[in-house]
Formats: C-alpha cells, structure tokens, sequence
C-alpha cells in the first residue's frame, strides 16, 4: 500500500470501529459459516452472557436463534451459482446488544427465483400466533423431510416463536438476478 | 444385543442403549454437525431392538438443547417406540425437562401430542 493507500485504509477501520460502537454490535462476521464457526460464536456469545449475569431464558433464546440463523446460512446461502467470489456461498452474521434487546442478524445472497417462495414461507409464519405456529411446527417435523444437508425447514418457525415476535426480513437489490436477503431477529432482555 | 455407548460433546449427546441393563437414553445438548450420521446408528439399533424388545423399555429423554434438525430426529426415534407400542410392547417415555426450562416441557408436550405412547413428563433441578 502506498501512503494515499495506508491512510484510507487506516480511516476505514477507524470508521468501522466506530461504526460497530454506534450500533452496538459485539460480534460480526463475513464469510463462509462452518460447524466450527457456529460453535465458536454460540459459546463465545455464551461465555459473554454469563458473564453479564443475562438471565437463562434470554441465554437459551439467544442461543438457539443464533444456531437457527448460522444453519440458514450454511444450508442455504450457497446453494445458488453466482460468478461473484464476492457473494458466492458466504454470508454476513452479526450480535448486537443494546439496553434491552439483542439483535441477531444474517445477511446472504439469494437468486430472484427463490424469492417467491422464501417470502410466502416468511409471510406465512408472521400471520400465525402462538398456538398457530405451534401447530405448524408439529406439522413440519411430521411431514417435512431432511434435505441433503440437513434442513428440515424448521429453523424460521423456531425463531419466530422462541423471539416471540414477527419475522423481520428485507430484499435489497444486487444485480438483475440476485438480492440480498437479510433477516434481523431480536430477543427482548427483560422478560 | 450389541450396546451403543456414545458419550456426549458440546454439541451431541450422551447416547446409552444397553438391552441387557434395560438402559435406554439420549441426554445433552443435540446440535451435531451432521444430523442423520449421527442418529442414524441409533435409529438402526433400535430398528433390530424391535424384533425382540425387553418385557418393558422405558426410554429417557433428558436434553437440555437441541436444534430444529435435531428435533426431527428425536422424533424419528420416538416414532419408532410409537410402533413398538402398536405392536403391543410395553412402553414408557419419561420426558426430563430443567424445572425452569419452559421450552423443554412444551417441546415434551408437543411430542406426547404427535405421538401414541405413554408419556412421562418430569422435572429436575439442574445442579
């Protein structure tokens, strides 16, 4: 890097740092999620939160929105065939802890054709209540298979109902075929 | 009958299925990285355990987390008791749950709800 070079690159993470504080984010990831990444992450956010004498329901919600969230990346995020290394079976992961809530959000690149169905699985969740997508729950463990590699489409009807709150989800345009798919949970601290 | 022994990680369980000491039971935590390789030896076992059962098998579900793909699986396995049960066979699922553990006792309770076998739900405080 020559000098011009160093400089920005210092002001970006100087910018990024900052970033982070602002949005009070304790973990971010971008990359490829494995088995070890997922580990890794929950026990790390784990160990934060017993520190931090978080309560066992917010420990166990968080803990399992995090795996829900991490598997949809590694069982989905790279099953489509972008040229773009940039994008191409990765995705982005992110913890973030305010007063009162966590926030767990994934980011990952997604083919315009699988949007259709991903939003009708979404919108279909958020119209049910608690009993409703306990129902559905039991009915996709009775009737769903287990793909390839391992989803058993269950994760987005757990998240719902272990945050207790509707899917939040946004499509942001990349290029003519594909979006950015981005999911943003969050578990309230006091219960 | 042979015995399965495998002991539990951070992210599998403990799995104990000795016939002979009429030992049935899967505890721990139950996010493996590869669901079907790692329940599939146990789905198999019980499989052959069908063809002769002991007079009475009481099987211990004793987790204290497991994923939606795992969730699945135990499922598998519960079905499998389910027909044993049909069969005529004796048999008892007790379902341990952290007392505080809300979660634990309704995904007991969902399971009692799909399935037909006699269902034992019971409360233990974690030490």
């Amino acid at each position: 890097m020559d000098k011009k070079n160093v400089k920005g690159f210092l002001e970006f993470v100087y910018d990024f740092y900052k970033s982070m504080k602002a949005h009070e984010i304790t973990l971010v990831y971008e990359g490829e999620i494995t088995h070890q990444i997922t580990k890794a992450f929950t026990s790390l956010t784990e160990s934060n939160m017993a520190k931090e004498e978080e309560s066992n329901s917010v420990q166990k919600k968080v803990f399992h929105v995090m795996v829900e969230c991490l598997q949809n990346i590694s069982k989905h995020a790279d099953s489509f065939g972008s040229d773009d290394f940039l994008f191409a079976g990765r995705g982005i992961f992110m913890v973030s802890k305010g007063e009162i809530e966590y926030h767990v959000t994934t980011g990952n690149v997604i083919e315009n054709s699988k949007i259709d169905e991903l939003t009708k699985i979404l919108d279909h969740i958020n119209t049910l209540d608690k009993d409703g997508l306990k129902e559905l729950y039991k009915t996709q463990m009775r009737e769903g298979r287990l793909s390839e590699k391992g989803g058993a489409g269950l994760g987005f009807i757990d998240i719902a109902r272990k945050t207790g709150r509707k899917l939040e989800y946004h499509f942001l345009p990349i290029d003519e075929e594909t979006h950015f798919f981005i999911l943003t949970s969050t578990i309230s601290r006091n219960e | 009958m042979e015995t399965i022994k495998i002991m539990g990680t951070d992210d599998t369980p403990t799995v104990i299925l000795d016939a002979d000491n009429d030992i049935f039971e899967i505890s721990g935590r139950s996010l493996p990285e590869d669901v079907t390789a790692f329940y599939e030896p146990i789905l198999n076992w019980l499989d052959d355990y069908a063809n002769s059962p002991n007079a009475k098998t009481v099987f211990i579900f004793k987790l204290v987390y497991f994923n939606t793909a795992s969730s699945k699986l135990l499922l598998d396995i519960l079905m499998k008791l389910e027909q044993m049960h049909e069969d005529g066979k004796e048999v008892l699922i007790r379902w341990f749950y952290p007392e505080d553990d809300e979660d634990m006792q309704e995904a007991g309770e969902e399971y009692a709800d799909i399935v037909d076998i006699p269902f034992e739900q019971v409360s233990y405080t974690l030490t």
